[in-house]
């Protein structure tokens, strides 16, 4: 043994060149700020995305600066063509639901903060690791390339139905290289998730530090690893899904495309494919996925609620760990009801409505934990636990809309309205941005070393949050008059009276964006001139919080870590650390 | 390099105490792989299901030689993994040349089963077989599920033999340990296994 230490010891120091210390590092940390600043950018391209679709609802004749230099043939004159808002559409969700809410709040966080959080001096396999942030960054420039191709990106949306995606040039703009380059791109990212949650499930299982047990890992570690197995799992099946589209499209095979097809006045060679077998494929990866983005969100707010209100979770840590166990096995159950009208038999919508509704429960179970857990604490209004308020809010604001979705009589009216999409932005997209954002506050002091301004941070969550509201709650109700989605313009049918309502979402969504600078401003100003932070400025019990900020390179400086505590040992006015052998306060 | 010296190298083996459920990082890691990996087996395999039960004219095209050829492929195949598990058994014990011996009985059935493999799908493309094309007038999705479903295997068994063969140079140069074959050993079998599922569901199920 000492040995091997002295051994390791002379190995000791960090990479000192440039790239293999911030380019091609093996470093968890690195890794984890190169996969949230990825996340970054690729936030701010999708929301771009979103603010020419909106100028294209609220004023369908606008034309939009630069778009007709980016695309002289999709938006001539800077009016984007109906087929070019599809591919703006396609985009943005590839992107967002990709690129940003699969990477930041698992890949991002969960690579800084996972092998600190065990105690373990990097992730299992960090080879591994590198690979599959380089993998993600290839799969982004392939994603962001179909823009610059003469073609145009892919107008099938992010999920690319066959046979829209599986003919080929034949149905329009973009289905051609475009949508090659789109299914490269997302067999890539699989590839990439599945490294990363091999690394994470055997780091969390294997590299615990000494008393580390499972009862005493923080919260977010729990969701992280949960979401590990059912990325595993789903990620596994979108691969394949994804090998299989390419073979229609270049292999000349015919999974997906049924026979007899006709588009655009050519009949197709194939026959015999079925377009439900894709969509049975799909979304058994793409349920599943949601989960992937909600339940690492729903860890960073169980881990910071704690912290901000002074007193453990209601349920400890056992309720909330298994609401989220019983959320990712539950969601490989309901991929169905994406289906209600697709042609699937009715008796096969009941099979999948009942799961459907059987998951709120332990969604419901989860949120009001934390709603619960706000009775008689002192709460601490910091920016990250204002934007853990948002997610509780929006969760359930966006939740309700679910148990009209589930129910096939209902979603046989909804489907495909705008109600859908204001609902899955709620859900899915805006609560996972909070928690994201909660997350950047929260860890922006460990991560850079240096505190994020409190005032603007508070002005962001505000302005945010009430915008938020503003678009997708308007969405909601646009669906309720029968605003079909993916549509690029409401100009000439029954639809017109609503045009004010889509310029008032139109702007309300405009100044979202431009609250979002705010925040950027904050980011970049805070990680260069920003007061230096504490090591723990928090008062937070979990290990990250017990080493320098930014943590030395191999996490606690030589030392090894011992646990005597759970994750949530807060008092009104006292908290001990996880490795404190202090009595335990709140007996967790 | 192996992971484990990788991890050596960036000084962070020392921080960390024995895995508490004594499953060695390496081999946790390929056994998570092989959960993800028979899903997506599975997903083709399903895909194979749903193209066979939704074909009116899916056809029984093999007749039987070319499930005897199946046969021999199965048996090659399953001995392969009684050749591994010997090879693990040996370098367990420390017995170089044996294990040297099994290692290379595993990898030269890995390399036979290919090649029977690879000889009959050229024979069936010699008969007008393809990824779209059916010369029995049956669904073209025969040879779409066919090619796509072993293509996958053979593309593993062909993996694994390259793998097999980089593990039992490293294991005679000292680079590699028993764990490392052990590991290769996990994946081997599994490969085995899936050949379990394909053959009864690609061969069988389609004789004449």
């Amino acid at each position: 043994m000492h040995d091997m230490s002295a051994h390791a010891a002379a190995h000791h120091a960090p990479p000192s060149g440039f790239i293999r210390k911030y380019v091609f590092s093996v470093d968890h940390k690195v890794i984890g700020i190169q996969y949230t600043t990825l996340s970054l950018v690729a936030a701010f391209i999708g929301m771009a995305l979103s603010w020419v679709m909106r100028i294209h609802l609220g004023w369908p004749a606008a034309s939009i600066p630069f778009l007709g230099t980016l695309s002289p043939n999709g938006a001539p004159g800077g009016v984007p063509t109906p087929e070019y808002y599809l591919s703006l559409m396609t985009m943005h969700g590839t992107i967002m639901a990709f690129f940003v809410l699969t990477a930041a709040p698992m890949a991002g966080y969960g690579n800084f903060m996972l092998p600190i959080q065990v105690g373990a001096a990097d992730m299992a396999f960090p080879r591994l690791n590198m690979a599959s942030f380089w993998v993600t960054f290839v799969g982004f420039v392939l994603a962001c390339a179909t823009f610059i191709i003469p073609d145009g990106p892919p107008i099938s949306g992010w999920t690319a139905y066959a046979p829209l995606s599986a003919v080929g040039q034949v149905a329009g703009p973009g289905q051609g290289r475009g949508q090659d380059l789109w299914v490269l791109s997302i067999a890539l990212f699989c590839v990439a998730s599945l490294l990363g949650a091999l690394n994470f499930i055997v780091t969390t299982i294997d590299l615990r530090t000494k008393g580390m047990t499972l009862s005493r890992l923080p919260l977010s570690t729990w969701a992280w690893f949960i979401n590990a197995w059912v990325s595993l799992l789903a990620f596994a099946v979108l691969l394949p899904t994804g090998l299989l589209l390419l073979l229609d499209r270049v292999g000349g095979t015919s999974f997906f495309i049924p026979g007899g097809l006709v588009v655009n006045d050519k009949l197709l060679p194939h026959s015999g494919g079925s377009p439900l077998l894709f969509q049975h494929l799909f979304w058994f990866f793409g349920h599943p996925e949601v989960y992937i983005i909600i339940l690492p969100a729903f860890g960073i707010v169980a881990h910071l609620m704690p912290t901000f209100t002074r007193k453990p979770l209601v349920g400890g840590w056992k309720v909330i760990t298994f609401a989220m166990i019983a959320i990712g096995s539950l969601s490989f159950l309901v991929w169905g009801h994406h289906m209600f009208v697709s042609g699937m038999s009715p008796s096969m919508a009941m099979v999948f409505s009942v799961p459907t509704l059987i998951i709120t429960i332990p969604s419901v179970i989860g949120v009001l934990v934390f709603a619960f857990s706000l009775y008689g604490a002192n709460i601490r209004f910091t920016t990250p636990m204002l934007f853990c308020l948002g997610f509780i809010s929006l969760f359930i604001s966006g939740g309700i809309g679910g148990f009209f979705l589930a129910q096939p009589a209902v979603d046989s009216y909804l489907h495909a309205t705008s109600f859908v999409v204001g609902h899955f932005h709620f859900t899915m997209g805006l609560s996972a941005i909070f928690a994201t954002f909660a997350g950047f506050y929260y860890w922006f002091p460990k991560m850079w070393g240096r505190m994020m301004n409190e005032t603007l941070g508070k002005v962001h969550f505000w302005l945010s949050f009430v915008l938020v509201y503003c678009v997708f709650m308007t969405m909601h109700l646009m669906g309720l008059t029968g605003a079909v989605r993916r549509y690029s313009s409401y100009v000439a049918d029954f639809m017109v009276p609503q045009i004010p309502t889509n310029r008032f979402m139109t702007v309300a969504a405009l100044l979202l964006g431009a609250t979002q600078f705010i925040f950027l401003y904050n980011a970049i100003w805070s990680r260069f001139k920003g007061p230096k932070a504490a090591d723990n400025p928090w008062g937070a019990t979990t290990l990250e919080w017990d080493t320098t900020s930014p943590p030395p390179f191999d996490n606690f400086g030589g030392r090894q870590m011992t646990i005597h505590h759970g994750p949530m040992e807060y008092d009104a006015d006292a908290f001990v650390m996880q490795t404190s052998p202090e009595k335990s306060i709140a007996g967790t | 390099m192996s992971e484990s010296e990788l991890t050596m190298s960036t000084g962070h083996e020392v921080l960390m105490e024995a895995s508490p459920y004594r499953i060695e990082k390496k081999k946790l890691g390929m056994w998570i792989f092989i959960v993800s990996d028979a899903c997506t087996f599975a997903t083709f395999l399903f895909g194979y299901g749903y193209m066979r039960v939704g074909s009116q004219n899916w056809g029984t095209p093999f007749d039987f030689p070319t499930i005897l050829n199946g046969i021999i492929m199965t048996f090659v195949l399953l001995s392969s993994s009684l050749t591994m598990l010997a090879a693990v058994r040996a370098t367990q014990a420390g017995q170089k040349p044996s294990a040297n011996k099994w290692l290379g009985l595993t990898i030269t059935l890995g390399t036979v089963f290919a090649i029977l493999h690879l000889r009959e799908w050229f024979k069936m493309f010699g008969e007008g077989w393809g990824l779209f094309s059916n010369p029995t007038g049956g669904a073209v999705q025969f040879g779409a599920c066919f090619f796509s479903v072993t293509g996958l295997h053979l593309a593993h068994v062909i993996s694994g033999v390259i793998a097999l063969l980089i593990i039992t140079r490293g294991y005679n140069r000292g680079r590699y340990d028993t764990s490392h074959v052990e590991t290769a050993g996990l994946y081997w079998h599994f490969v085995d296994l899936v050949w379990m599922f394909v053959f009864p569901m690609m061969y069988l199920m389609n004789a004449r």
